[in-house]
């Protein structure tokens, strides 16, 4: 193998789940370049690991934002829920007004079906 | 602490607003230091960091409890920064090259600059910040937080290859910039055949 091909395999490679082939170890092993290159990898890991500890704080009144933002975000839901909740019962409303008017109007021609037969008899 | 949280969050998701509160004031330092690394600014850490804690409210139910509470923040702060840095360069008309820098770079043309960010960890830092987002993203997620990288692929919206290519690209940008080899600056690299 050459420099190149395992240059471009080294940045997986030092992770360790490369999946590389025994053919690459082989090669680093042999060449002092890629040993470096290789070390040079592994030291950035360990440097980029490493800020994992490092903790930024926020600017003072950050949180207090959040939380205002949280509040006006759930009072605008349930400001929400209610409205969705009347617009519910206005329609629950105008359903039932439907239906007691639809069984109204069925009685009436019925009766009034039974009356023309009375008559015709 | 773990066990204060985990406490925190069964309340939390009984409905207990000051219960969240108090999560949002135990993990905010760490919300915030994952924002401000993907977006390298202040103000869009702190949007960021708005809209992961809304979501979380909103989504704290479906929170099954599988990973640690922070981790599940991670996940949905990464995916909120994300989608803010595409609003973002969207706005802004700008191209989606993942090789598009977004900071300048003084480091590399200015000794006095090279001298002053003298610290290791200035240096990773500055590094970092001249990545395109999309690779900062990718690899501040997999090797500073250690996520798997279908859970970055996921948060992301890319596929788990496009994230592969992603983090080793990356990789390869911040050991030449950090840590390069004797002849790299010249762009040669002598070819040993073994």
């Amino acid at each position: 193998m050459r420099c190149e091909q395992v240059a471009e395999i080294l940045p997986d490679v030092v992770e360790g789940t490369g999946g590389a082939s025994s053919h690459v170890f082989a090669h680093v092993e042999s060449c002092l370049r890629c040993q470096a290159e290789l070390a040079q990898y592994r030291k950035l890991l360990r440097a980029l690991r490493h800020l994992r500890t490092e903790v930024l704080e926020p600017a003072p009144g950050t949180v207090t934002g959040i939380l205002a933002y949280l509040e006006a975000a759930g009072e605008r839901g349930a400001m929400r829920s209610l409205l969705a909740g009347h617009r519910a019962a206005y329609l629950g409303g105008i359903a039932v007004a439907t239906a007691a008017a639809g069984a109204a109007g069925a009685i009436v021609v019925a009766s009034r079906g039974k009356r023309k037969v009375r008559l015709a008899g | 602490m773990a066990l204060e949280l985990a406490e925190l969050v069964t309340a939390a998701k009984a409905g207990d607003r000051k219960a969240f509160e108090e999560l949002v004031r135990a993990t905010c330092a760490d919300t915030y230091t994952l924002a401000y690394r993907l977006t390298g600014k202040e103000e869009d850490a702190q949007d960021v960091m708005q809209e992961a804690y809304f979501r979380a409210w909103k989504g704290l139910k479906r929170y099954r409890g599988d990973a640690a509470f922070t981790t599940w923040m991670y996940r949905i702060t990464a995916n909120c920064a994300s989608s803010h840095l595409s609003r973002r360069t969207r706005d802004r008309h700008d191209s989606l090259d993942e090789d598009h820098v977004l900071v300048d770079d003084r480091l590399d043309s200015d000794p006095q600059a090279r001298v002053g960010a003298a610290s290791e960890r200035e240096r990773l830092q500055a590094a970092l910040q001249s990545l395109s987002p999309e690779m900062r993203s990718v690899v501040i997620l997999r090797d500073v937080y250690d996520l798997p990288h279908e859970v970055i692929a996921a948060e992301l919206g890319i596929s788990e290859g496009a994230a592969k290519v992603r983090l080793h690209r990356a990789r390869r940008k911040l050991r030449e910039r950090l840590f390069p080899l004797r002849g790299e600056d010249s762009e040669e690299r002598d070819a040993h055949a073994v």
